[in-house]
């Protein structure tokens, strides 16, 4: 199967049409989808407003809903000097970043190095590689075994237990590899010819024209990172190692008060304030590559994921 | 494949600059050159090879403490076999794992009948927009939850739905009735299922999305001077269209049909009990990791293993008689 991104197929529609040469919808069922579409929407940005408003409301306003504040009468920042203050929430977003960062950078490599391997045509021993990748994508060994694994391997309450483990995505590797393997022989032959090694043809040629499917992975890869809760929950039992995610369950989900002791405030703001202005942080890195993500999956994403 | 240096070299063919000229095989060179020849490549594949055989294939291989009185600080060598006592539990019909059994069966029926739809409506919505700016830009809007962890989207909801969240703060205000959405046992389920929709059904448009532009425009034109109607060409051109990934799709959640919202479940138990929200994974995690009876939890993830991976074949061997392309090809 090969796929084509939606966004190639726009130069093919003709006049009232649809992109696909369908007869347009009749103005009745068109205005009746538009509402559709714009009640999803709605339902889907309305979350982020209230949560967003609330981060930034000052005592008050807090008092006077008694909860979420939708329109806040004073705005404040307060909430955001209070958790940025140093303390439980700033030590956590550190080691969030920190994993995040590390995970991602040692996950591409990883995950370039073997797909660039698996892309060989002859590389000894390529075909039950390639199938340990795959067979892996069907079976899952189960929670027990691999807390047994990173158990065993001491790296229960290291911060490495967040990154080993979910390092290889073997997803991945076949997206990557099934993009290296567009990439024309020729190239590859003529730098050979030219007595270039693996290496650099590696990272001299395949990486720098696999820009974008790497942005896809890599983004991917960090994402993921960035949201792991249930590693942390498993592995990780020192407070002072706990990610943003576990601190937002902890705070917002359990409803666990903020006190005075995990922050190094002198007055605490309201707690909704807190715990919204925590939400808002965990949220905001996720927006700021949204847009970068957004550009690319559709291709990077598609063109391994159907091809198998 | 293409191939532009001739073959004509074959003995030089150890040495790794040749590399990508015949095909393999062809040169009788024994493995031991082969690996010589290759060592580069075997050492860029080699961290992830490890990584996978001891994230992968090592912990299938420590399944086996599923047939063990297994003890933490025995290890596995060192524990006793239990033959098939573990599995006992579940085949005598203990009530807990009943009950998980239970709740995975009917979340995953649940899913699979109202959520699965809803993607491949909202994918044929998107499709019907006549401007592609427009489309773009609730593309954009509704493939966002996807990116955000499990533990902001049920924060978010507890925001809008929990007991001093915004719809009972303006039923409180405007004098209604107080609604207990979350927290709710007899609601968790409804919870669950809302939840899932918010966060993926925008995402899972992407795959229908791509089905949807690859159908010919000619079928449409054809169906067109036949005097189809609208209705018509999305009934025999459309829907037969996205046949193959509807399938695909299907199959695949066939496979996870014991696999139903893990990470989600177990944020939430704590708030409805576990008699309404266990389900498989959440009772080997509450029975492994919390309680310390890794052998019966072992077994249950075995089982739970084993019966997703026969249903993922099963209903692989049912698209082919269908004549559908499946997952994977024979």
């Amino acid at each position: 199967m090969t796929t084509v991104p939606t966004s190639t197929v726009t130069s093919r529609r003709s006049r009232g049409t649809l992109q696909n040469g369908q007869l347009p919808p009749s103005a009745l069922s068109r205005v009746l989808r538009g509402i559709a579409l714009a009640v999803c929407c709605f339902l889907v940005l309305f979350p982020f407003t209230g949560v967003l408003t609330t981060s930034f409301a000052g005592p008050d306003d807090v008092a006077r809903t008694g909860g979420l504040v939708m329109l806040p009468r004073k705005w404040s920042l307060d909430a955001y000097s209070a958790i940025f203050s140093g303390g439980v929430v700033t030590r956590a977003l550190v080691i969030s970043l920190v994993v995040t960062v590390v995970g991602t950078l040692c996950s591409m490599a990883v995950t370039t190095l073997l797909g660039y391997a698996l892309s060989s045509p002859i590389m000894v021993g390529r075909s039950w590689m390639l199938l340990l990748v795959l067979l892996s994508l069907l079976f899952s060994p189960g929670l027990i075994p691999n807390y047994l694994m990173v158990k065993q391997l001491g790296l229960i309450d290291s911060l490495w237990a967040l990154i080993v483990p979910s390092m290889l995505g073997a997803f991945n590797v076949i997206v990557v590899r099934a993009f290296f393997m567009e990439i024309p022989e020729e190239i590859l032959q003529s730098a050979r010819i030219d007595g270039a090694g693996e290496w650099a043809i590696f990272t001299r040629i395949v990486l720098p024209l696999s820009k974008a499917v790497l942005a896809v992975v890599g983004l991917f890869y960090a994402v993921g990172y960035w949201n792991a809760f249930f590693n942390v929950m498993l592995y990780i039992n020192d407070p002072s190692k706990w990610t943003l995610q576990y601190v937002l369950r902890t705070y917002v989900v359990n409803n666990t008060r903020i006190g005075g002791s995990d922050i190094n405030v002198d007055a605490l703001p309201p707690q909704p304030a807190l715990q919204m202005a925590i939400l808002v942080i965990s949220i905001v890195p996720v927006l700021i590559v949204y847009p970068f993500l957004q550009r690319h999956f559709a291709k990077g994403a598609l063109t391994g994921a159907v091809k198998g | 494949m293409t191939m532009t240096i001739p073959d004509t070299d074959g003995p030089a063919r150890a040495e790794p600059a040749d590399r990508g000229g015949g095909r393999p095989g062809r040169h009788r060179i024994g493995l031991l050159a082969k690996v010589r020849r290759d060592r580069m490549l075997l050492l860029f594949a080699a961290p992830g090879m490890i990584l996978l055989v001891a994230f992968h294939y090592v912990p299938l291989l420590g399944n086996v403490i599923a047939f063990q009185d297994y003890l933490p600080f025995l290890g596995i060598r060192g524990s006793e076999w239990a033959g098939l006592r573990n599995f006992a539990v579940m085949f005598g019909g203990d009530g807990a794992f009943l009950t998980a059994l239970k709740n995975t069966l009917l979340l995953s029926l649940i899913q699979t009948v109202f959520v699965f739809p809803i993607p491949i409506m909202l994918a044929l919505a998107l499709n019907s927009l006549l401007s592609e700016r427009v489309k773009k830009l609730v593309q954009s809007i509704l493939y966002l939850p996807h990116f955000l962890s499990w533990v902001i989207v049920v924060s978010l909801f507890q925001q809008i739905l929990g007991g001093s969240g915004m719809l009972n703060q303006f039923l409180r205000t405007h004098g209604g009735h107080l609604l207990n959405v979350v927290g709710n046992p007899d609601a968790f389920f409804a919870l669950l299922t809302s939840q899932v929709v918010w966060k993926d059904s925008g995402w899972a448009t992407i795959l229908f999305l791509a089905a949807l532009s690859r159908i010919d425009v000619e079928q449409y034109e054809a169906a067109a001077v036949d005097g189809a109607s609208r209705w018509r060409q999305m009934v025999h051109v459309t829907l037969p269209g996205m046949r193959g990934i509807i399938v695909l799709l299907l199959i695949l959640k066939l496979g996870d049909s014991l696999t139903v919202g893990f990470e989600q479940i177990i944020l939430q138990q704590p708030a409805v009990g576990q008699q309404a929200s266990e389900v498989l994974d959440t009772y080997v995690y509450n029975n492994g990791i919390v309680n310390g009876d890794w052998g019966t939890a072992a077994a249950v993830g075995l089982v739970k293993g084993v019966i997703g991976a026969a249903l993922v074949f099963g209903a692989n061997k049912v698209a082919h008689l269908l004549g559908e392309a499946g997952v994977y090809q024979r």
